[in-house]
């Protein structure tokens, strides 16, 4: 057995996910050490030249399987335990994010496959892969190696950084018979943008809201003080899912990736998934009145205490001293 | 229908966890609680069964772990389950994601629910994956991270968030769902459910109970390996402000912005 095989997510236009295509910049360079070559698996009608494209981030061969739909992680399960097998690939990788979490759990199950994820590098030792997991909310990295072949790594968000190098993938058309189950889940709508349109990503300055907050009327507090910062405003999922403010403002795993100059968390906890998407920002400033808060084990100034007595009295100081 | 919940017990939250170095496996000593994410499985299922979208004759609690994990059915009935099933072996230690996945798809499939739930996660090895496994070992069509289901003409509607934004999707039963915790706030047992937890069914099974292959299951049968275990990278610790006087508090927060030429 040898080689990779990457899945490569689309959303609705067919733009590739930047953490698939990371993955792909990975696979290419672990399978120069392991033998064997990159793939890539995507699913749906894309091009011929846009799956060729992948090449570009280190792909050599892409696997297209038209017929099966995009979205939903079963189908795709078919598909890529398909190619697997013919093909005698070794590993299956995924970038960060939410279906491949069930893609891959999918294959340990379809494969009889050893699992990892939230993996945050991968690692070659007597040519085989290693992943390096970090566990117990971060307070140690295990080293988990596979007993046998195939394995699954399903990574962190931005675990990988994409690499360009130029180049076109060979595109191979592959026919999936789905299985009786993988039909029995339709998408009745994908992607829905719950809430307002915000832009978050080019403020220098954000306010991260959580659950602390209270409620979404909390979040009159965190715009008051964005505002008098010259800031926006950004969310965790807990606060979107319990529609308290838009999606477009979420940070995270499945939202928003940032790094402002600061960051300022009022009321979040500070789980790895948000903590994914906002860990590279210059200044991390947090109130939790729990003093064992996560946020506080990767926050530059981290404050205990209510913020419903902090913030209201925070933003009073700031525009008193910008006014002055 | 039948309604299987999978549970789990985990270290309570308030405990240090730690990998005993010794062994590579969790130190499960200490106090110990039901998952939390499980009972919001829980709690769903008990809301379709109230519902009456979908007549439910019963709900039932199911858990593969050692002799203490009786504690956590016992809390799944009082918060509403009919009765439960424990799989416990001495085989099973030490099972990864791999094997617990194929374990518990064989002791739910004899009890052929047309539901199971679970939590989208567990606390202690936040492995996010069991539901997907069992699901395919089922041949069940799955979700995960659900936090809204609604029963209509004997399929389910379900919301999720995933990369792109909500997806709704519409599941045929028999399926998996593993629910976020957005999904509802669970109850709370009331005195009488939790001192008549004990007196509801429980089955005890063993791997051959089940047809559970013994060469696919515990540290043996897994596929994966801990080889190492080591620190994360050193992080200089950040500056920490009690609130005492929020006065104080918030002129200490402004110096610490100005500093920074944050303001
Ligand atoms: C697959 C997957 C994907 C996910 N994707 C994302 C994602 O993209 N983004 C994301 O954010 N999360 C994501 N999550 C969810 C994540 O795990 C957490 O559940 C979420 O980030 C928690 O949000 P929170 O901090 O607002 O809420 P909580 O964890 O409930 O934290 C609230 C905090 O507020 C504090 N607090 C309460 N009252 C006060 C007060 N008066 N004053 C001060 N502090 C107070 C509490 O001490 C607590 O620490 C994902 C999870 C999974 C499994
Ligand atoms: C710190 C740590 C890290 C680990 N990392 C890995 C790894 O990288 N790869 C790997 O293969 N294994 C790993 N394991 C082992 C894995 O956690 C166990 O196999 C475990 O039984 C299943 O994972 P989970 O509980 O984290 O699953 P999750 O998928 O997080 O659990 C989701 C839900 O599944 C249900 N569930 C899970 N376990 C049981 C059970 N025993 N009985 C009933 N219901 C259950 C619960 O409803 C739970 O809410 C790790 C264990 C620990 C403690």
């Amino acid at each position: 057995m040898a080689g990779i095989l990457v899945y490569a997510l689309h959303d609705d236009e067919g733009n590739f996910n930047k953490n698939s295509l990371g993955a792909i910049s990975e696979a290419a360079k672990l399978s120069g050490e392991i033998g064997g070559d990159a793939a890539a698996l995507v699913v749906g009608d894309i091009a011929d030249d846009a799956c060729a494209s992948l090449g570009n981030y280190g792909a050599a061969k892409v696997y297209r399987a038209k017929s099966v739909p995009e979205g939903l992680a079963q189908p795709i399960v078919d598909a890529m335990a398909k190619v697997i097998q013919d093909e005698g690939i070794s590993y299956a990788l995924f970038g960060g994010g939410l279906l491949g979490f069930e893609i891959g759990a999918g294959l340990t199950a379809r494969l009889n496959a050893g699992v990892t994820m939230e993996v945050t590098e991968v690692k070659v030792q007597d040519g085989k892969l290693v992943s390096e997991r970090p566990i117990l909310q971060d307070s140690q990295i295990a080293d988990v190696g596979y007993v046998s072949e195939p394995g699954i790594i399903i990574s962190r968000l931005n675990a990988f950084d994409t690499k360009e190098t130029g180049g076109t993938a060979e595109v191979i058309d592959v026919e999936v018979e789905l299985s009786p189950w993988s039909t029995k889940a339709t998408m009745v709508q994908r992607g829905e943008q719950r809430g307002a349109d915000v832009n978050i990503e080019d403020a220098d300055i954000l306010v991260g809201g959580g659950r602390g907050l209270g409620a979404a009327e909390g979040f009159k507090l965190a715009e008051e003080l964005a505002e008098s910062m010259g800031g926006a405003v950004a969310a965790t999922r807990a606060v979107v899912d319990a529609g308290w403010y838009p999606y477009a403002a979420q940070i995270g795993q499945t939202g928003k990736t940032v790094a402002p100059k600061l960051y300022l968390a009022a009321g979040v906890s500070g789980a790895i998934q948000h903590k994914v998407g906002m860990q590279n920002s210059e200044n991390i400033l947090a109130i939790n009145k729990d003093p064992n808060a996560p946020i506080f084990e990767f926050s530059d100034l981290g404050v205990v205490g209510d913020l419903h007595k902090i913030v209201p009295k925070l933003t009073e100081a700031i525009k008193a001293k910008k006014g002055g | 229908m039948k309604i299987c919940v999978l549970v789990k017990e985990v270290p309570d939250a308030a405990v240090q966890k730690r990998i005993d170095p010794n062994t590579m496996r969790l130190d499960r000593g200490g106090e110990k609680n039901l998952n939390p994410f499980d009972t919001h499985a829980l709690e769903a299922a008990m809301q379709i069964k109230e519902g009456g979208a979908i007549p439910v004759e019963e709900v039932v609690a199911v858990t593969m772990g050692p002799g203490s994990a009786v504690r956590a059915l016992h809390k799944a009935v009082a918060l509403g389950a009919d009765r439960s099933v424990h799989l416990s072996d001495d085989a099973l230690a030490g099972s990864d994601v791999c094997a617990t996945g194929y374990s518990l798809a064989k002791v739910l499939e004899s009890e052929s629910p047309d539901l199971v739930l679970l939590g989208q996660q567990s606390d202690d090895g936040e492995c996010y994956t069991i539901g997907a496994v069992v699901a395919d070992h089922l041949r069940m069509p799955s979700l995960t991270q659900v936090i809204k289901i609604d029963v209509n003409d004997g399929k389910l509607r379900c919301e999720r968030q995933a990369e792109y934004g909500y997806d709704t999707v519409e599941v045929e039963l028999p399926a998996v769902i593993s629910v976020g915790d957005a999904i509802n706030e669970p109850r709370y047992p009331s005195l009488k459910a939790i001192m008549g937890a004990k007196k509801k069914p429980l089955d005890t099974k063993a791997t051959g109970d089940v047809g559970i292959d013994g060469g696919m299951v515990g540290e043996a049968g897994s596929k994966t390996a801990v080889l190492a275990l080591n620190p994360p990278p050193a992080k200089e610790a950040g500056e920490i402000i009690e609130d005492e006087d929020t006065n104080e508090t918030v002129e200490k927060i402004v110096a610490w912005l100005d500093e920074r030429k944050l303001i």
